[in-house]
C-alpha cells in the first residue's frame, strides 16, 4: 500500500485550527495525519485528555468530523455504541449504508490504565473501529503524573526523583502486545516523527476486517522536559534507541516496519529529555543500565516473534 | 395491582388485545422492549435484573428485533455504549440494579448532561456492603439528583405500561433526558402475574422512532458531542437541565395518560387510595403499596380514617400533585426504603418535608424506615405505623428520629 503525499495534500483538513494544544505537542500533528490517511469519512470518539480539552471547548470545536466525547475511560465502548447504532439504523432502513470509519483517540492513561477494561471488552466483541492511543507516557493533561506507560526512571509529579527513589520504579506495561493477544486483525506501534509509517498503518487499520489498534508515540515537550522544537527529533531518538520499536501485527504476524531502529544506546534518547536528568548526570547510573538491559531483552524477543512470523 | 388497574377491562380505544401473559416484571419489561425495538440494547447481567436481558437476548436470538444487543463487560460500559449509540442517532436502552447502577454512576450524569434520551430499567436493589441482592431503594435514592426523570411502578403490569411510555417521555424535544423505569427487585422483577400486553403494532405506533435533530451518524454531520465547558458555560447548561426536568413532569403526565387511554389502565403521577375522607395517610414508593393497602384496609375496618399516597413519578418530584393529595391531612407517615446516612431525614421524608413546608396547614411528618436489604415487612407493621401516625395527629408532636419497622 502506497500513500502519495501529493494525493494527501489535496484532502481537506479535518482537524481545524484554533486548538489549545501546547506548542511542540505531537498530538495535533499525528491527529491531522491520521485523519488524512483515512479513506472513509470518520466518526470519532475522544477520551478525556489533552486532545479533548484542547479541541472541544464550548462553543468552539477544532473538529470538522462528527465527534463524541463522553468520559475518560470509555471511548472504546462509546464508539462501540456508535457501531451498534449504525448497524441497527441500516438494518431498519432508517439510514443508508455508507462507508464510514469509526475512530477513537485516547491517551495512554485512558488506554493502558483507567480504560483498559473498556478497550479489552470492545476488542473482544469485535466492534469495527480504529483505536489510536496517543502515547505520551504519562498523564500530561492533569499535570505530568506517571502512567503504566511511563518509562523506568522517568521523573513525573507522582514519581519525583528523590534520594530514596530515582523516578518511576517500574518497567512499563507492554500494551501493544497485550492488545495483540486479543487476536484482532491489526495492531501496530508507530511514532509521531515517521509520518509515512504512521499513515500507512492507519490505512491498513482502516481496511482491517475487525478492530484495529495503533499505539502512537507522541512525545510531550512539557512532560518530557525538552524544547518544543525538538519533538520530532526526540520521537526519532526514541525509535533509534530501541525504546519504541516500530512494528505491526497483521493477523497475528509480527513484522518490523521503518528503518533506523535500535541503532543507538538508550542513553542518547534519555539525554534528550530532562525527565531523566537525575539519572543521565551519571553515565554509570544503575537505572540506565537496567533500561538498556531490558530494551535489549525486549528487542530480542520482538525480533524472535518477527522471525517466527516470517517463517510461518 | 392498584386501585387504578382494572385488569381484564377492555381498552377504551377498542383494540383487540393479545392474550394476557403470565409473566414476571422482568419479562414484562423485555416484552415492551421487543415491541419498541430500540436500535441498541447494552447491558451487563446483575441480579435481579437478569430476567430482562435474558428474555431480550432470546428475542435477539430468534430474530424478533432489529436491535444490536451489546453484551458489555460492565454496567459502566453499558451506559457508555448507550451514550455512544444515542449520540450516534439510535434509540438505546439498558437495565441494571443496585451495585450495577453504582458502577455506572459517572455515566448517569454524562447521559443527562449530554441530553441523551436513554431508557434504563432499574430493578431496585440494595447497595453493598454487606453484599445483599435483595430489594430496597438505595439505588433509587443514589441516582435521584442525576437529572433523570424516574418512574416507579408497583407491579409487572405497571412495569410494562411504563416501559411503553418511557421513550416518548425521554425523547420529547422539551425534555431530552434519560429516563428510569424503576421496578422493585424480586417483588416486581420476579413475581409472575397476569400482564395484559398491547398488540405490537399499537406499541410501535405509540413509541414511533427516535428522531433527533442532531446526531453523529447524520450524513454531513460535524457536530461535537460532550464538549468541555469551563466556568463560562457550565452553569448555563446545568440551568437548562433544570428546565428540562421541569418540562418532563407534564410530559410524563401526558404520556402516562396516553398509554392509559390505550390500555384502559389510567396512570397518575401520584396514586391515591382511600384519600377522599382520610385524616391521616401513609406515603409509599413502589411495590410495597400492596401490603400498605392491606394495612390501610385493616385500619379502616378498625375505624381509622387513613389513606395511602403512592408516588409514581419520583423525579421530578410532583410537588403540586403531592400537596393536592395531602390537602387537609393532619399527619403523614413516610415510608423510606433506604437510609440517607447523616442527613436530617431520609430521602422520601426530605421530599415530603420540602414539598409541604409552605402549605398553610401542612401535615405533620413521621419517617419509617423499612424493608432494607429485602427484609419483608408484614402488614401488621404497616398497621402499627398507622397507629403511630394517628397518635402523632393527636399529640401534634413530630418525632426527630425515624422509626425502624421490623428491625430485630
Amino acid at each position: 500500500m502506497t500513500l502519495k503525499l501529493r494525493d494527501l495534500s489535496l484532502k481537506p483538513d479535518l482537524f481545524g485550527t484554533g486548538h489549545g494544544l501546547c506548542a511542540g505537542c505531537a498530538e495535533s500533528v499525528s491527529v491531522r495525519q491520521i485523519l488524512s490517511a483515512l479513506e472513509n469519512p470518520p466518526v470519532v470518539a475522544l477520551a478525556t485528555g489533552c486532545l479533548e480539552v484542547s479541541t472541544t471547548r464550548f462553543p468552539d470545536t477544532t473538529w470538522k468530523v462528527p465527534l463524541i466525547h463522553s468520559a475518560f475511560e470509555n471511548s472504546a465502548t462509546t464508539i462501540g455504541g456508535v457501531d451498534a447504532a449504525y448497524k441497527a439504523l441500516v438494518r431498519k432502513g432508517r439510514m443508508e449504508d455508507r462507508p464510514l470509519t469509526f475512530v477513537v483517540f485516547a491517551g495512554d492513561g485512558a488506554t493502558y490504565d483507567i480504560g483498559f477494561q473498556w478497550l479489552s471488552g470492545a476488542l473482544e466483541r469485535g466492534h469495527k473501529f480504529v483505536y489510536i492511543c496517543l502515547n505520551n507516557e504519562g498523564y500530561m493533561n492533569t499535570g505530568i503524573q506517571r502512567s503504566s506507560a511511563t518509562l523506568l526512571g522517568a521523573w513525573t509529579t507522582t514519581t519525583p526523583s528523590g534520594d530514596a527513589r530515582p523516578g518511576k520504579p517500574e518497567w512499563h506495561k507492554d500494551m501493544t502486545k497485550i492488545i495483540a493477544a486479543h487476536n484482532i486483525p491489526y495492531v501496530a506501534q508507530a511514532a509521531a516523527h515517521n509520518w509515512k509509517d504512521l499513515m500507512t498503518k492507519v490505512r491498513k487499520a482502516e481496511q482491517a476486517d475487525g478492530p484495529a489498534f495503533i499505539n502512537v508515540l507522541t512525545p510531550c515537550d512539557r512532560g518530557w522536559r525538552f524544547e518544543p522544537e525538538k519533538t520530532m527529533e526526540v520521537s526519532q531518538l526514541m525509535v533509534e534507541a530501541g525504546l519504541w520499536p516500530l512494528y505491526e501485527v497483521v493477523d497475528g504476524k509480527y513484522k518490523m516496519t521503518g528503518a533506523r531502529q535500535k541503532k543507538r544506546p538508550v542513553m542518547d534518547a534519555l539525554l534528550s529529555q530532562k525527565r531523566f536528568s537525575h539519572i543521565t548526570k551519571n553515565a554509570d547510573d544503575a537505572t540506565i543500565a537496567a533500561i538498556q538491559a531490558k530494551v535489549d531483552e525486549e528487542w530480542d524477543a520482538l525480533q524472535a516473534l518477527c522471525e517466527m512470523s516470517a517463517a510461518e | 395491582m392498584t386501585t387504578t388497574q382494572k385488569q381484564g377491562q377492555k381498552p377504551s380505544s377498542g383494540i383487540t388485545l393479545p392474550p394476557a401473559q403470565a409473566i414476571n416484571g422482568g419479562e414484562a419489561v423485555a416484552y415492551a422492549m421487543r415491541q419498541i425495538d430500540p436500535e441498541v440494547v447494552a447491558a451487563y447481567p446483575i441480579t435481579p435484573q437478569t430476567f430482562i436481558i435474558e428474555k431480550f437476548s432470546e428475542y435477539v436470538a430468534d430474530g424478533l428485533v432489529n436491535t444490536e444487543y451489546i453484551n458489555v463487560e460492565s454496567e459502566h460500559a453499558a451506559m457508555s455504549a448507550c451514550v455512544g449509540a444515542t449520540a450516534a442517532g439510535g434509540r438505546a436502552q439498558t437495565a441494571t440494579s443496585g451495585p450495577g447502577l453504582a458502577l455506572m454512576y459517572e455515566m448517569l450524569w454524562v447521559a443527562s448532561g449530554m441530553r441523551l434520551p436513554i431508557v434504563m430499567h432499574l430493578c431496585s436493589r440494595s447497595f453493598s456492603a454487606p453484599l445483599n441482592i435483595l430489594c430496597d431503594h438505595s439505588d433509587v435514592m443514589g441516582m435521584r439528583e442525576s437529572s433523570w426523570p424516574m418512574l416507579i411502578g408497583s407491579s409487572p403490569q405497571e412495569a410494562y405500561d411504563q416501559a411503553v411510555a418511557m421513550p416518548t417521555i425521554a425523547e420529547n424535544k422539551s425534555v431530552l433526558l434519560p429516563v428510569a423505569n424503576v421496578l422493585d427487585g424480586f417483588t416486581v422483577t420476579h413475581s409472575v402475574e397476569r400482564v395484559e400486553v398491547l398488540p405490537d403494532e399499537v406499541v410501535k405506533e405509540f413509541a414511533g422512532e427516535y428522531e433527533p435533530d442532531i446526531w453523529a451518524l447524520q450524513p454531513g454531520s460535524t457536530a461535537t458531542f460532550g464538549t468541555l465547558d469551563a466556568n463560562d458555560f457550565y452553569f448555563e447548561h446545568k440551568r437548562q437541565q433544570v428546565e428540562a426536568m421541569k418540562n418532563s413532569l407534564e410530559v410524563v403526565r401526558t404520556q402516562l395518560n396516553a398509554v392509559g387511554e390505550i390500555t384502559g389502565r389510567p396512570m397518575n403521577l401520584v396514586e391515591e387510595y382511600l384519600m377522599d375522607d382520610a385524616e391521616i395517610a401513609l406515603v409509599v414508593l413502589g411495590s410495597s403499596e400492596g401490603m400498605v393497602r392491606a394495612a390501610i384496609d385493616q385500619a379502616r375496618a378498625d375505624g381509622i380514617k387513613v389513606g395511602m399516597v403512592r408516588i409514581r413519578l419520583f423525579r421530578p418530584f410532583p410537588v403540586a400533585d403531592v400537596r393536592k393529595a395531602l390537602e387537609g391531612i393532619g399527619a403523614v407517615g413516610v415510608l423510606d426504603r433506604a437510609i440517607a446516612f447523616g442527613t436530617p431525614g431520609n430521602g422520601l421524608l426530605q421530599d415530603l418535608a420540602t414539598s409541604t413546608r409552605t402549605m398553610p396547614d401542612r401535615p405533620l411528618l413521621m419517617d419509617f424506615v423499612y424493608g432494607l436489604g429485602g427484609r419483608a415487612t408484614p402488614k401488621q407493621l404497616f398497621r402499627q405505623a398507622v397507629d403511630e401516625v394517628l397518635n402523632m395527629n393527636e399529640t401534634r408532636v413530630e418525632p426527630d428520629e425515624p422509626a425502624y419497622l421490623g428491625l430485630k
